[in-house]
């Protein structure tokens, strides 16, 4: 009587083979996950650890600069070049200082924007800023680039904008690599703050206003130390882009090299694979440097 | 004193979002140590005065006037008053004892006095040993009582309190309610309270507000409220209450106007058994549901209303009442409250 007319009797379900694979699988909760990563572990094993390890491998052997042919014989002497070499030493400092530059330049910039999006903007404001900050992600790289090699030519905007004050574009050189590095990766900074903005409700700031906190001490003492992962996660973004990068040096830096670009010759024109996976194992020690401190601030213990 | 300088003025207060009026002209002087509470229903406007006494919104137009100064455009920090939230809007990556602690830290209180304070604070809410927990390793009940020392701790001269309670469950609330009172005693200070719960406010408050659609529909002591509505919205928002409209009131009391009778005042009785009190009427037993210490009856009246009756269950209580009898309900024509008076009567009044 209670029964709802839903249009007649309901089926029994069939003893499909189908059917009793699932019955199987749901009774074996394990072999149900082990059926579901294998597929991603497998590719996640071999493009990404296999290929690390032949990289570290690879930097253990030498090439024999009659032939040009790599002999499998195990030394250090590529590591010991990399460490010990001028050039090298210059180039990863180098390298290193822009990275560095380049994320703290990011994080300024991104700190206002994503406080503005997350904390003042209408909602409808807020969807259209994110998708500003999206779509020059949408744009290729090397465009990017090019764009800000026309951007700072010596009759480009910048020289024209600055001209009647005296001034003048900073040219090709370092400078316009960290601008144009801090513009490319500027939207990965952006995002995640402003997902950590996103995630600090609005009563928190009025308590501490409510309390006697100022703006100042608000953002110093709330905001920030709430964020702070947050932040942490777009530096790493930023900082390890940075790293690997070698073609926007190429098109906005001048004469100046960075570790991807003595990689990149060394694989090329030197055709000595393996001192370019020597080379290659610096940006990956220093990223797990960076990483390594990064934990022990306590930083991602709230990820 | 406190006459004529209260704790919190509000002068035409008005705050509009877009369309409506959240606010529309609220006037009110809460005078100071006193337990004010503003009740209402969600969207009355309640929590709008709150923050606009806070200082976190703007109004539209009138003024915010503390301790006889007008606050109306200052920041919140320059406000003496604090607010304890409706999700207490602990900082979860500081300690308890840093929490209390923050509203010292910012005035720039060193930081072994206010550590001493802020344990001091943790104390009177009996929450001495957490200090160094984190918000989020406490219940509801505790962070409750941890929003409530860091909004006293910098001894405000008044405490704005959010539907501080409303997250809470049952026995926790009422065992709050007491501290609350508690607490406001031992300060001395003046608690703005908002509520949407009748009982709370009936409970705690020394005068209530009662908000509608962004007005103070009624004033007054919670006796004041509770017997003497002066609107069908406040009889039917504060308890339960039988409001006979005007054509009911001329068919069951023989006399215009809007009148309501709280069910506590009704009796049911047997059509055979003797009147009991002054006004009755005749009806179908329509529930009765047991509700421990009493029993509420509805009954369906001949007069075509239904109303609500409820009866303590104490020994006189026969309790043989069965669904669809035929009963009478019995009053006493003192306990009905004239809400809306007759306008027949007014109009048939010579002009003097």
């Amino acid at each position: 009587m209670l029964q709802a007319d839903s249009g007649g009797p309901v089926p029994v379900p069939r003893d499909t083979g189908a059917r009793r694979i699932s019955v199987f699988l749901s009774r074996h909760p394990r072999l149900r996950l082990s059926l579901l990563l294998s597929a991603p572990l497998f590719w996640l094993g071999l493009v990404y650890i296999v290929a690390l390890a032949a990289l570290l491998i690879t930097a253990l052997w030498t090439v024999d600069t009659f032939t040009g042919t790599i002999t499998q014989t195990w030394t250090l002497d590529n590591i010991v070049t990399v460490l010990t070499g001028s050039l090298y030493q210059t180039v990863t400092l180098r390298t290193l200082g822009i990275a560095v530059v380049v994320t703290v330049v990011d994080i300024l910039v991104a700190l206002p924007i994503a406080f503005y999006m997350a904390k003042v903007a209408s909602t409808r404001w807020q969807r259209v800023l994110v998708i500003a900050v999206l779509m020059p992600l949408w744009a290729s790289y090397l465009v990017k680039a090019y764009a800000w090699r026309s951007v700072l030519s010596s009759d480009g905007i910048v020289d024209w904008l600055v001209a009647p004050f005296g001034g003048q574009t900073p040219g090709y050189g370092l400078p316009a690599t960290v601008i144009t590095l801090a513009y490319l990766w500027l939207p990965y900074v952006i995002l995640p703050i402003y997902a950590g903005l996103e995630r600090v409700p609005d009563s928190l700031l009025e308590a501490s206003g409510d309390l006697g906190g100022r703006t100042g001490s608000t953002l110093r003492l709330i905001v920030l130390p709430m964020i702070w992962p947050a932040i942490i996660a777009g530096s790493i973004f930023s900082f390890s882009l940075t790293l690997g990068d070698y073609i926007t040096v190429n098109i906005v830096g001048g004469a100046n090299q960075m570790l991807g670009n003595l990689v990149y010759t060394n694989v090329g024109a030197a055709n000595n694979l393996p001192l370019a996976a020597a080379i290659a194992l610096i940006p990956i020690v220093i990223i797990f440097g960076y990483l390594a401190a990064v934990r022990r601030t306590g930083a991602l213990d709230n990820l | 004193m406190s006459a004529d300088r209260p704790a919190i003025r509000l002068r035409g207060l008005t705050k509009s979002f877009g369309a409506g009026n959240a606010v529309d002209g609220v006037d009110l002087d809460v005078v100071e140590g006193e337990f004010f509470s503003m009740l209402g229903p969600s969207g009355s406007g309640k929590t709008t005065v709150l923050r606009l006494i806070a200082g976190f919104e703007q109004p539209t137009s009138g003024t915010v006037s503390l301790q006889g100064k007008d606050v109306t455009d200052r920041a919140p920090f320059d406000r003496d008053v604090n607010t304890v939230f409706q999700d207490y809007a602990l900082f979860p990556h500081m300690t308890v004892l840093d929490n209390v602690a923050y509203g010292l830290r910012v005035r720039g209180v060193g930081r072994r006095e206010r550590h001493e304070r802020a344990r001091a604070a943790l104390d009177t809410v009996r929450l001495g040993g957490f200090g160094d927990r984190k918000p989020g390793q406490l219940s509801g009940g505790q962070r409750q009582r941890v929003a409530l020392a860091r909004a006293t701790v910098v001894q405000p001269k008044v405490l704005l309190l959010d539907e501080p309670l409303g997250a809470l469950d049952l026995k926790l609330r009422e065992q709050m309610q007491v501290e609350l009172k508690e607490l406001q005693r031992e300060l001395g200070i003046t608690f703005i309270f908002v509520t949407h719960d009748q009982e709370e406010a009936l409970t705690l408050s020394d005068r209530i507000a009662v908000f509608n659609e962004g007005r103070i529909e009624q004033l007054g002591t919670p006796a004041e409220i509770y017997d003497h509505p002066v609107s069908p919205f406040v009889a039917a928002f504060v308890g339960t209450s039988n409001v006979f409209s005007d054509e009911l009131s001329l068919r069951v009391l023989g006399r215009g106007g809007i009148h309501s009778v709280r069910p506590e005042k009704m009796t049911v009785e047997r059509l055979e058994s003797p009147l009991s009190g002054d006004r009755s009427a005749t009806g179908v037993l329509a529930e009765v549901i047991y509700l421990g210490s009493s029993t509420r009856l509805i009954v369906d009246l001949d007069a075509g209303m239904r109303v609500v009756v409820q009866e303590q269950n104490d020994a006189r209580r026969v309790g043989d009442e069965e669904r669809g009898a035929r009963v009478r309900v019995a009053w006493s024509d003192r306990d009905t409250v004239v809400v809306v008076a007759d306008r027949r009567t007014e109009s048939l009044d010579p002009a003097p």
